[in-house]
């Protein structure tokens, strides 16, 4: 069987507070093969972006990482030295972030800062780069490329700096990409169209690509494989058919109510919430997150939940067919 | 780019057309000119006729008038003490003033902004201190203090340096340092905080996660950005140093423009003050034009705006 390109075991992100220590990420494993498609979900707070930034080895200096494995491609990113780090970073690893308002210097050019990445790690010649970053203006869709280069940040709306960023992720041909609620800050008009973007370049370069997204929608169309997190942790992962036609955590289902389904949510009826607030993750957290909020939750949530993995479906959850025992009532 | 320093150019014009009658009219806050002019003993007759003599007793537009077009061709009259052109007593000082002025603000951007950075990538760590302490005793020390204390140690105690005059390089390094040190504290201060604030910026994350290697990502990402603030300020200290070097240049008997100020006024040498007034003034139009063009080179939304 082939290797996958990445794979993470037992990452966990301690970050020293005030009050102790707040667990960000507790233990979260997945592997990732070449090409595929990754989506993590969950609200905010649930370590998804601290995740991403982990992995680019990008985290303040502040936030411990340790892991038992984190391997990209035989190479050892936990130990890894910050040289070797830079030498993967934006050439065999890029990144995509959350605001593209802010993300590229005000004081560069465009063209300026689409070749650097390029100029950095590959041998190439100033006009060769240009040449490249044409081309890749073009294929995000941006028209007047080659006048587009001379332009600064600030000449360019919300939309376009976006699809610049994609560009400039996709410079240097990376086997990975990674996006960090790209659309989060666009348009709803045109989220649809960067996403579908991102995902036919993705295919067409054949990189693999973890999307953090709150849109279950998106994950439905472009998933291979969804990674569900809350408060930290993964509640439940597997191949997207699976997690979507057998949602096995009481939080994938409810995030599922979330969203209207073509065809099974009847029109006028209301959509599901998930009441209740992530709890606090600042000192030991222990059993089921998610059983304050959970509407199955028992005395055994309390202790440790052991992972059940169906083929390559895994969820922890003591019930994930979601019965309530008759003797016991809803604690915590 | 071209709009853009036009219409700061205009705006400069017009500052400095205000800033010519400011300090023609200071001629007559400070009291009866012609009484000043005369002497303490002299009589009504004598006042009056001093009056007619230098134009006083015109209305005091058209003195302005009659000023402004002989300082548009840089005279400025007869200096009352020196009874010389007050034009070539400042080219005659102006050029101590300058060297002294370029030595301090290149002493106090080489010191502040070199430890600013430091101070900033590693915050509270011993540099950070380090810094902080330095700029907080460069703020506290009054000039003149520092500059006797100097004096004492590298020109008395241990004889290195000349304590005064301006004959040699050597005489400017006690008088540059106490300049310098004057503009310091806010310049380090300021890119401080500015590269404190760049750094936890989003498109500092975008150049890390491209490889960029830490010191592009400090110098070509971040001190680009945060120096367009220092800019402007040094631009300012610039402008005090040429005019407001009095107290340096009057310990360390440099007789610059700033010692020829002190002067004037203790003389009551009012041609002479007013025309000072106007070149000072001139200096900080001239460099915060320059802070602008410089500013707008390195900040691409300035230019548009």
């Amino acid at each position: 069987m082939e290797n996958p390109l990445l794979s993470v075991r037992n990452l966990t992100l301690d970050i020293p507070v005030g009050g102790g220590t707040l667990h960000a990420v507790r233990g979260i494993d997945f592997d990732l093969m070449r090409g595929e498609t990754l989506c993590i979900v969950g609200e905010s707070g649930s370590g998804k972006s601290l995740t991403s930034l982990a992995l680019m080895g990008l985290l303040g200096k502040t936030i411990r990482r340790s892991a038992d494995r984190m391997d990209f491609d035989g190479t050892d990113i936990l130990t890894a030295k910050p040289r070797a780090m830079r030498a993967l970073r934006g050439d065999r690893m890029a990144m995509i972030f959350q605001e593209p308002m802010t993300s590229l210097n005000p004081a560069y050019t465009i063209g300026d800062q689409l070749t650097e990445a390029l100029l950095l790690h590959k041998s190439v010649g100033r006009e060769a780069a240009r040449e490249r970053a044409i081309e890749l203006l073009e294929k995000v869709g941006i028209t007047a490329a080659r006048s587009r280069l001379g332009q600064y940040p600030h000449q360019l709306s919300g939309g376009l700096r976006q699809r610049v960023m994609i560009a400039m992720a996709l410079m240097c041909e990376p086997e990975l990409i990674i996006a960090d609620e790209p659309t989060t800050a666009l348009d709803v008009t045109i989220q649809a169209q960067i996403l579908r973007l991102l995902y036919d370049l993705g295919r067409e370069m054949n990189m693999a690509m973890i999307l953090i997204t709150h849109d279950l929608g998106v994950v439905a169309r472009v998933a291979d494989k969804v990674a569900v997190m809350y408060a930290g942790e993964l509640v439940e992962t597997g191949p997207a058919t699976d997690v979507f036609n057998t949602p096995s955590h009481p939080y994938t289902r409810g995030l599922l109510r979330c969203i209207p389904q073509p065809g099974k949510t009847e029109r006028g009826s209301t959509l599901g919430t998930i009441p209740g607030i992530v709890p606090s993750l600042i000192g030991d957290v222990q059993g089921c997150a998610f059983r304050t909020r959970c509407p199955f939750a028992q005395a055994e949530c309390k202790a440790d939940i052991p992972r059940r993995e169906e083929g390559t479906h895994m969820f922890r959850c003591i019930h994930p067919d979601g019965k309530r025992h008759a003797e016991e009532e809803v604690t915590a | 780019m071209l709009i853009f320093i036009l219409k700061r150019l205009g705006l400069a014009v017009l500052v400095a057309f205000t800033v010519s009658f400011i300090s023609f009219s200071l001629l007559f806050m400070a009291g009866d000119p012609a009484a000043a002019l005369a002497g303490e003993t002299a009589s009504g007759e004598d006042i009056e006729s001093i009056r007619k003599l230098y134009g006083f007793d015109r209305p005091m537009l058209v003195q302005y008038g009659d000023w402004l077009i002989s300082a548009l061709q840089f005279n400025f009259g007869e200096s009352y003490y020196f009874r010389l052109p007050v034009s070539s007593l400042i080219v005659d000082r102006l050029g101590v003033t300058m060297t002294l002025g370029v030595c301090g603000i290149t002493f106090a951007l080489l010191t502040a902004v070199p430890l600013g950075v430091a101070a900033a990538i590693r915050p509270n760590s011993i540099i950070d201190r380090v810094a902080l302490f330095l700029s907080v005793a460069g703020q506290a020390m009054p000039s003149f203090w520092f500059g006797l204390i100097l004096i004492v140690i590298f020109a008395i105690q241990l004889g290195w340096l000349p304590p005064s005059g301006a004959s040699s390089p050597a005489h400017f390094i006690m008088p540059t340092i106490v300049l310098g040190y004057y503009a310091m504290p806010a310049i380090m201060r300021l890119t401080r905080a500015g590269m404190l604030d760049v750094l936890s910026s989003d498109y500092i994350r975008t150049a890390r996660a491209k490889g960029a290697p830490e010191g592009r990502v400090l110098f070509r990402h971040a001190l680009r950005n945060a120096i367009i603030p220092v800019v402007s300020l040094a631009a300012v200290q610039m402008g005090f140093m040429l005019g407001g070097s009095i107290v340096v240049e009057s310990i360390f008997a440099l007789h610059g423009a700033g010692f020829l100020a002190w002067e004037s006024i203790a003389r009551n040498d009012l041609p002479t003050v007013q025309a000072l007034i106007l070149v000072f003034s001139m200096f900080y139009i001239v460099f915060t034009f320059l802070a602008d063009v410089l500013n707008a080179w390195l900040d691409p939304r300035m230019r548009s705006s």
